[in-house]
C-alpha cells in the first residue's frame, strides 16, 4: 500500500483493489461503505470537539478572559468533560410535544450536517464522493437542516420555541439564495461544478485572486449569507438568548441538545471548508506565478494542512465577528437579504459572467 | 404610539392570538419581572407587567425598624445604587432632626454617590449589549466595574450592599488610600471608556437596533413619572442633584445631559455621557475633601419630631423620594418610598405596543430596570 501525504488517489484505490480481491463485489462495497462512514463520523466527533474548544478560546480572547483553562493543559478537556456531562444528562420529557418529530428533529439537523462533509476534498484523491454536480449537492443538503430546526420548534409546544423556528426557516429560505449566487459565480469561473474540478482549476492561483473584485465581493457574500444560514451571530436569532431563552432548542436537554450543539458547530465548518474549497482554492498551496522559489516551498507544505489552515482562519473570521457584533432584528436581516445582498449578488453574478466573456481574469 | 390613546388597554383575553410570558425567568427582564405578552407574529399587541414577584415588604418592616437599621432595608431596593438609597433616608432624618452635616460628609457622598453612578451604568452598559447580542460588551463593563467595588470595598468592606451611611454622616472615615485610588480609577476609565464608544456605539448594526425605537413623548414621561436617563431622554429636565441641590452638588459644575428623541438610542447617549459627567463631578471634589469629623453629633437613639419630611435624590435610575410619617418614636409611623424603577418600568405598556420582540428587549434595556427596586 502506497502512502503519499501529498496525494491519496493511490492510497484509497489500493484499498479498494486489496477490498475487491478478498471480497465479493457487494461485501466490498458494502465494507468500503462502512470504513468511509465510520472514518468521517470520528472525524465528525473531534472536530466538533476541537471546535467547541477553539470558540471559548478565541471567545474568552475577545473578551478579555482565559476560558477554559482547568480540565487538562490549557483546558484541552473541557469539551470532553461537558460531552460526558451531555450524554450522562437526563433526557426531560415534554408534556403535549409531539414526541416522533421531538425526537427525529435532532437527527435531521445532525445527518444534514453529516452527508454535506462527505462531498468536501480534504485533499488530493481524499473525499468520500465526488459528485459532478458537488455545489450542488452540497448546497442542497446543508439548506436540509432547517427542516430539522422547524421540526423542533414546531414539536416541542413552546412557544418561544415556535418563534425561533419560523425566524430560523424564513432567513434560510432567503439567505439560500445569495449562497447559492455566489457559489455560481465561481461556478461561471471555473466551468465546473464538480467540487474537485473547482479545487484543481486554482492550482495556479486562488478564485479570490485570480477572479478580480467580483470573485472578492462573492466571498464577502458567502460568509455573509452562509453565517445566516448556519444560524450564528450576528444573526444568530432562532437562538436569540436573550429574546427568546434559547429559541428551537430551549426544550432540548442531554444528548438531543448535544446533536444541536454539535450540529451548529459542524455547519461551521462545513460552510468554512465551501468557502474554502470554492474561493480560497481548497488543499491548493499558495501559489505566485513568477515566485519560483516562494512556490515551491509552499507546495512542500501537504495538503491536508493548507486545507486546515485555511479553514480555521475562515472559522476564526466567523468567530471573530459573532463576538463583536450585536445581532440584527429579524425585519432588518430580512431587509439586507432581499434589498442589499440578493441584487448585490444578482448584480455580481452579471459582472463575473462578463469578466469570463470577456477574459479579463487571470 | 400617539400621545392621544390615553387608556391604555391593559387587559389580555381570548381574543389575544398569541400569549407569551416574558419571565419571571427570562435572560433579558433582570430579575424576576413578569411581562405578558400579546403578539401577532413578531409584534407587540399589547405588554403588560406583572410585578410582585420579589416584594419583601420593606416599607411595612421599617415601621418597626430605628432609622439607623432602615438604612440597611434601602440596600435592597435598589442595589446597584445602594449608597443614594441610604443617603435619601439620611438626608430625610437630618433634615427633620435639624442636624448640620460636617462638610467632609457632604463631599465623601457626592463622590461615593456619583462613583456608584458610574458603577451602576457601567453594569447598564454591559447587561444592554447583552440584551442585544454583543456579549462581549458584558466583560468590556465589568472589568471597569470592579475597579469601583475594590475600592469600595477597600473603604468600607462591601461591594455591593453598603449601609455606609448613618444619619448625621458616615459610619466611620474614608479609608486613607481612598483619594489616591479615586484618582488611579479616574485616570484609567478615562482611557477605557472610548472603548465603550468603538465597541459598540459606532457599530451600524447596532444603531439600527436602537434608533427610533420606544419613542416616549416629553409629555408621557412626564405623565407617566419617568424619571432619571430614562426621562431625560425625552427632554425631561428631571435631574434632582441639578434642580434641588442636596449634598455637594451645589459646589460642582455639571450639565444635565438632555436629549429630545425619546427613543433607545437618545436614553442610551444620556447614561454614555452621564459616565463623562459623573467623572467631572468628581474630578472637581476629589481634592478637596475637606477635613474634619466624619459624623455630626448624634444622640444614640434617634427619634424624630412628629410631623411628615420628604426627600428626594438622584439615583443612577431616576428620582427616588422618601417620605416619613413620624410620631416621634424611634420608628416611623410610615415610610414610603417613590422608587425610580416602578414608574419607569410602567411605561413599557405605552411604548412597547407595536414593537417587536427584539426591540422589547432593546427597550427594556435602555429603561435600565432593577427588580427588586420596583418590589421593595
Amino acid at each position: 500500500m502506497r502512502f503519499d501525504i501529498y496525494d491519496f488517489t493511490s492510497f484509497t484505490q489500493d484499498i479498494d483493489r486489496l477490498l475487491q480481491e478478498n471480497l465479493t463485489p457487494f461485501w466490498a462495497t458494502v465494507a468500503e461503505l462502512t470504513i468511509v462512514g465510520v472514518v468521517i463520523l470520528a472525524f465528525y466527533a473531534l472536530v466538533g470537539l476541537f471546535l467547541v474548544y477553539a470558540e471559548r478560546k478565541v471567545c474568552a480572547f475577545m473578551q478579555n478572559r482565559l476560558g477554559p483553562n482547568r480540565v487538562g493543559p490549557f483546558g484541552i478537556f473541557q469539551t470532553i468533560a461537558d460531552l460526558i456531562k451531555l450524554l450522562m444528562k437526563e433526557l426531560i420529557p415534554i408534556k403535549h410535544a409531539d414526541k416522533i418529530l421531538f425526537n427525529l428533529a435532532p437527527f435531521i439537523v445532525i445527518i444534514a450536517s453529516f452527508m454535506a462533509i462527505a462531498a468536501i476534498p480534504f485533499a488530493r484523491g481524499l473525499h468520500a464522493i465526488d459528485l459532478n454536480i458537488g455545489v450542488f449537492y452540497v448546497f442542497a443538503v446543508s439548506s436540509m437542516g432547517v427542516i430539522g430546526i422547524l421540526l423542533a420548534g414546531w414539536s416541542s409546544n413552546n412557544k418561544y420555541s415556535l418563534i425561533g423556528a419560523m425566524r430560523s426557516g424564513a432567513m434560510v429560505v432567503s439567505y439560500e439564495l445569495s449562497v447559492g449566487l455566489s457559489l455560481l459565480s465561481i461556478v461561471i469561473f471555473a466551468g465546473t461544478m464538480q467540487l474537485s474540478g473547482i479545487v484543481e482549476s486554482q492550482a495556479d492561483g486562488w478564485w479570490i485572486f485570480k477572479g478580480h473584485i467580483p470573485a472578492f465581493i462573492a466571498f464577502l457574500l458567502f460568509i455573509t449569507a452562509s453565517t445566516a444560514e448556519t444560524n450564528r451571530g450576528p444573526f444568530d436569532l432562532a437562538e436569540a438568548e436573550s429574546e427568546l431563552t434559547a429559541g428551537f432548542h430551549t426544550e432540548y436537554s442531554g444528548i438531543r441538545f448535544a446533536f444541536f450543539f454539535l450540529a451548529e458547530y459542524m455547519n461551521m465548518f462545513i460552510v468554512a471548508s465551501i468557502a474554502v474549497t470554492i474561493f480560497l482554492g481548497g488543499w491548493m498551496p499558495l501559489q505566485f506565478g513568477g515566485l519560483e522559489g516562494f512556490n515551491t516551498v509552499m507546495a512542500y507544505i501537504p495538503p491536508l494542512v493548507w486545507f486546515f489552515l485555511k479553514v480555521a482562519f475562515v472559522i476564526y473570521l466567523m468567530m471573530w465577528f459573532k463576538w463583536t457584533f450585536p445581532r440584527l432584528r429579524i425585519d432588518q436581516i430580512l431587509t439586507l437579504e432581499w434589498k442589499y445582498l440578493l441584487p448585490l449578488s444578482l448584480i455580481n453574478t452579471v459582472l463575473i459572467a462578463l469578466v469570463v466573456l470577456l477574459g479579463w481574469h487571470f | 404610539m400617539s400621545t392621544e390613546t390615553s387608556t391604555l388597554n391593559l387587559f389580555i383575553g381570548e381574543n389575544d392570538e398569541y400569549i407569551i410570558n416574558m419571565g419571571p425567568q427570562h435572560p433579558s427582564t433582570h430579575g424576576v419581572l413578569r411581562l405578558e405578552l400579546a403578539l401577532k407574529g413578531e409584534l407587540v399587541e399589547r405588554v403588560v407587567p406583572h410585578v410582585g414577584y420579589i416584594h419583601r415588604g420593606i416599607e411595612k418592616m421599617s415601621e418597626k425598624l430605628p432609622y439607623p437599621q432602615i438604612i440597611h432595608l434601602t440596600d435592597r431596593m435598589d442595589y446597584l445604587s445602594a449608597l443614594m438609597n441610604n443617603e435619601a433616608v439620611c438626608l430625610a432624618a437630618e433634615s427633620a432632626l435639624q442636624v448640620e452635616v460636617p462638610e467632609r460628609v457632604k463631599y465623601v457622598r457626592t463622590i461615593l454617590a456619583e462613583l456608584q453612578r458610574l458603577a451602576s451604568h457601567q453594569l447598564w452598559w454591559c447587561a444592554f449589549g447583552m440584551d442585544l447580542g454583543a456579549l462581549t460588551t458584558f466583560f468590556y463593563g465589568l472589568r471597569d466595574r470592579e475597579k469601583i467595588l475594590d475600592i469600595f470595598e477597600e473603604s468600607f468592606g462591601s461591594r455591593l450592599l453598603h449601609s455606609y451611611y448613618l444619619p448625621g454622616g458616615l459610619m466611620h472615615d474614608i479609608h486613607p488610600n481612598f483619594q489616591k485610588r479615586v484618582k488611579e480609577f479616574l485616570k484609567y476609565f478615562r482611557k477605557k471608556l472610548p472603548e465603550y464608544d468603538q465597541l459598540l456605539t459606532g457599530n451600524v448594526i447596532f444603531q439600527n437596533r436602537v434608533k427610533g425605537i420606544g419613542l416616549l413623548s416629553k409629555e408621557d414621561a412626564i405623565s407617566y413619572g419617568v424619571t432619571g436617563p430614562s426621562g431625560r431622554g425625552s427632554g425631561f429636565a428631571c435631574d434632582v442633584r441639578k434642580h434641588q441641590p442636596y449634598s455637594a452638588y451645589d459646589k460642582v459644575e455639571f450639565t444635565e445631559c438632555l436629549h429630545t428623541d425619546g427613543d433607545t438610542w437618545a436614553r442610551y447617549k444620556v447614561r454614555v455621557q452621564e459616565m463623562w459627567e459623573s467623572m467631572h463631578i468628581i474630578e472637581q471634589l476629589i481634592d478637596n475633601i475637606p477635613e474634619g469629623d466624619y459624623t455630626a453629633k448624634m444622640k444614640a437613639i434617634i427619634k424624630l419630631p412628629a410631623g411628615e419630611y420628604f426627600q428626594r435624590v438622584e439615583t443612577a435610575r431616576g428620582e427616588l423620594a422618601v417620605y416619613i410619617v413620624s410620631d416621634g418614636n424611634k420608628t416611623p409611623y410610615r415610610i414610603h418610598f417613590r422608587t425610580p424603577n416602578f414608574s419607569n418600568m410602567f411605561v413599557m405598556s405605552k411604548i412597547g405596543v407595536g414593537c417587536k420582540i427584539a426591540d422589547l428587549v432593546a427597550l427594556g434595556g435602555s429603561l435600565d430596570l432593577v427588580i427588586p427596586d420596583i418590589d421593595r
